[in-house]
């Protein structure tokens, strides 16, 4: 089996190097560690639980986001670091921005209001509690592309997991926080959704906190307001 | 100077950061990992804690956890856990831990190995995972400090005070200090010393034991290592207790039942092995709960076993093997997880706390870590306060470590020791693991000792400075064959059978036995005791 790895550090240019490993029905992870145990233990990597729940692993794999511990390894696959942050070495990339998007539309529980759950009510948040972080679906997102200040997927699902969380007294806040960067730069391609490994659905939460966003009265500001006052002297649906 | 400085950020270095927040004091978190990287987001089936006596009662909890612990455990620390342990889940609670509901709408409850009753609180299956990120998001919402990725090098320890500490920043290769009146080390077990054979992180690899036995800390019961029944065959990627507690049955090829799947761990994971010793597969068999019940109470076993062996369990067998999965010795503290070091805490698996002794209940790490963390932060953050600020007596260590990483650099590599730490997970699992004997413990600590001293001859392939995981891991191998040593020197010691320490020469439980391992390091000298449980 050919490994293809992007490889990058501070005093060597971005290249791309080929090893092998033996064929057997591998992961990805375990094809990294056999490389780096056995021909280069300069080849640097995150990896934790092994089993898909930490999201330490998350790498891009011919283009898409993939944890290393639960993709199986194919032939001459391409291994690239994610998308949308900076690359510290090879595979390892910089994560210290998650915790300021994660803080700015306050994707945290706020103040605790006492509440009956129902079975139902913990449904609604358990999805998007599933999240472990991994970063797939921010380095499939393509608004970053050209807003490096776009929240992204999984602050947004996270803001939706509080928002419907009924323990939540300050649900208001949140969604006040999510109009500018947040929920209208989406363009609902829906990667982030195809790439997430807990099977969330960021885009359908980011669907959903519009739907809440105008129920607090938030107009969608990608919709030209065509009530501006102006009488173009000419109504087709008029008789 | 910084008031509560702690040391790892899993769910008991979170729990010690909030708390020591809440009570004013100054706090930062230095981890090897990121927060949610931890292991404790592997932990899947729940926490133990009595919430209504209808149908429980504390005092069954209570004897629930000394049985397991076979006269190893402190009575009056499993008092004080279990009677706290309501509140530790409504702590959790208010900080909008997603607990599963049961129909009346109360926290849901299952059954787990050991237990009597229903008494683990859990969120479907990943109760871990969502238990790390609870913790995280607050400790966002209370802008708690973090230092990620920087690993403890050593304890700055000025006559039997801990003053700081040492640590190697991976990001940029840095080596530095940080001084704090009190230091809580919450940095995981050292199930993965077991390489190849552990349901553990890759980064659980338990240096920082080995750190605060060379800095004068008591350790105490190491030889006490859980093997966690069912794994999946090759990635030993864990099945959760909760799929047995669900009904799931262990059987052999022709579907023979062989064990009460219930009993606790140490007998389920014993039974097990020896069916696979003489050459039998044993399998999970969950088809009969049908599928509507796995996808409501175990749907992360269901995706696991899908994604990593092909197999479907409501319709397959499920092939499973035992793997190294918490270990029951740690740090010796005492009942506000203080370790014998001044200013030095220890909390969560680390830690010997004197609740698990010779095994531990499914459900009852979580809640120990949680309790633990929350215990040792608001001690820490409260002594902290009426401490004066010390003056720092030991200027030496930094020097001494920025000197000890050059000379690693300067190691030549003739040996590669990724192939040793291999090796060492082989020869700890087949020697000093679910069987023991005199022979085997003696050829297993020859072998230690032998690689102890290739150390030497063995050395990095990357010089670089900025993210050298090879070094990180270098450093971490060291103490991993130091820990390897002592808990081997601990099982040798230990002429009995009890709990997870099972010696196939001394095949009983020996009363004389009924205490505590204790170990600590005099002048480099190894000395071993047994002492009586207080």
């Amino acid at each position: 089996m050919i490994l293809n790895i992007k490889r990058f550090n501070q005093s060597s240019d971005t290249k791309i190097e080929k090893f092998e490993v033996p064929s057997n029905n591998e992961t990805i992870l375990n094809g990294l560690i056999k490389v780096k145990q056995t021909q280069d233990a300069s080849l640097t990597f995150r990896c934790g639980c092994g089993s898909g729940v930490c999201g330490s692993c998350a790498i891009r794999v011919n283009g898409t986001e993939k944890l290393a511990c639960k993709t199986t390894l194919q032939d001459n696959d391409l291994i690239e670091p994610l998308n949308y942050t900076s690359v510290i070495k090879d595979l390892v990339v910089d994560l210290s921005f998650e915790k300021d998007i994660l803080s700015k539309p306050k994707a945290y529980l706020q103040e605790y209001k006492e509440e009956v759950i129902t079975p139902e009510d913990e449904q609604l948040i358990d999805r998007q509690s599933n999240c472990i972080l991994c970063q797939s679906c921010y380095s499939s997102c393509p608004v970053l592309e050209v807003n490096k200040d776009f929240l992204g997927p999984y602050a947004l699902s996270r803001v939706l997991r509080y928002v419907n969380d009924k323990k939540e007294h300050q649900e208001k806040e949140k969604i006040d926080l999510i109009q500018t960067n947040g929920i209208w730069d989406c363009t609902l391609c829906g990667n982030c959704t195809m790439v997430c490994p807990q099977q969330i659905d960021p885009k359908m939460d980011i669907m959903n906190l519009r739907m809440k966003s105008m129920q607090w009265g938030y107009k969608d500001p990608n919709v030209t307001d065509y009530n501006t006052g102006v009488d173009f002297g000419f109504n087709p649906n008029s008789f | 100077m910084l008031d509560v400085l702690i040391i790892g950020s899993g769910g008991a270095g979170l729990s010690a950061a909030l708390s020591a927040k809440k009570e004013g004091s100054s706090v930062l978190v230095v981890s090897k990992t990121y927060p949610t990287h931890s292991q404790t987001s592997q932990a899947q089936a729940g926490i133990n804690a009595v919430i209504s006596e209808e149908n429980d009662s504390i005092q069954t909890h209570i004897n629930d956890t000394l049985k397991a612990s076979h006269c190893l455990a402190s009575t009056k620390r499993i008092e004080a856990l279990c009677n706290n342990a309501k509140d530790t889940i409504s702590w959790l609670d208010k900080l909008a831990m997603p607990f599963s509901r049961s129909k009346n709408n109360q926290i849901a409850q299952r059954l787990m190995g050991g237990s009597s009753n229903k008494r683990s609180c859990y969120s479907s299956d990943y109760t871990g995972l969502k238990l790390i990120h609870t913790l995280y998001d607050t400790c966002i919402k209370e802008e708690i400090d973090f230092l990620n990725e920087c690993m403890l090098l050593n304890i700055i320890v000025s006559e039997g005070e801990a003053q700081g500490i040492t640590y190697y920043d991976i990001q940029n290769g840095e080596i530095r200090e940080i001084l704090a009146k009190k230091i809580i080390l919450a940095t995981g077990g050292y199930g993965g010393l077991y390489a190849g054979h552990t349901t553990n992180s890759y980064a659980t690899t338990g240096e920082v034991i080995s750190i605060a036995y060379k800095a004068g800390c008591t350790l105490s019961n190491m030889e006490f290592v859980q093997f966690h029944p069912t794994t999946l065959i090759e990635s030993n990627v864990l099945i959760s207790e909760s799929a047995r507690g669900e009904g799931g049955h262990l059987v052999t090829a022709n579907g023979d039942r062989f064990v009460d799947e219930l009993k606790p761990r140490d007998e389920v994971a014993r039974a097990i092995s020896e069916k696979l010793n003489k050459g039998e597969q044993v399998y999970l068999d969950l088809r009969h709960l049908g599928l509507e019940k796995i996808e409501a109470s175990i749907p992360q076993e269901r995706r696991l076993a899908y994604e990593f062996l092909g197999i479907k369990i409501e319709e397959e067998l499920l092939p499973i093997n035992p793997a190294a999965h918490y270990t029951m010795g740690g740090i010796k503290t005492d009942c506000k997880a203080k370790t014998n070091v001044q200013n030095l805490y220890a909390c969560g698996e680390c830690a010997q706390h004197g609740i698990h002794g010779a095994n531990r209940l499914g459900g009852n790490s979580l809640l120990e870590i949680i309790a633990y963390g929350k215990i040792a932060g608001e001690d820490a953050a409260l002594e902290a306060q009426k401490m004066p600020t010390p003056t720092n007596g030991n200027n030496k260590q930094l020097k001494n470590d920025i000197d000890y990483v050059n000379s690693l650099f300067e190691q030549e590599n003739k040996t590669n020791f990724y192939t040793i730490k291999e090796q060492l997970g082989n020869l700890l699992f087949d020697k000093v693991g679910l069987f023991r004997n005199q022979n085997d413990l003696d050829f297993a600590l020859d072998t230690i000792k032998m690689w102890q001293k290739m150390y030497i001859n063995m050395g990095l392939d990357d010089k670089t400075k900025v993210f050298n995981k090879n070094l990180l891991e270098f450093i971490e191998f060291k103490h991993m064959l130091d820990l390897s040593e002592i808990i081997t020197k601990c099982a040798i010691g230990r002429k009995e059978s009890r709990g997870a320490h099972f010696r196939s020469d001394y095949a009983t439980l020996d009363k004389r036995f009924n205490k505590e391992t204790l170990v600590c390091d005099i002048k480099n000298n190894f000395q071993l005791n047994f002492e009586e449980v207080r």
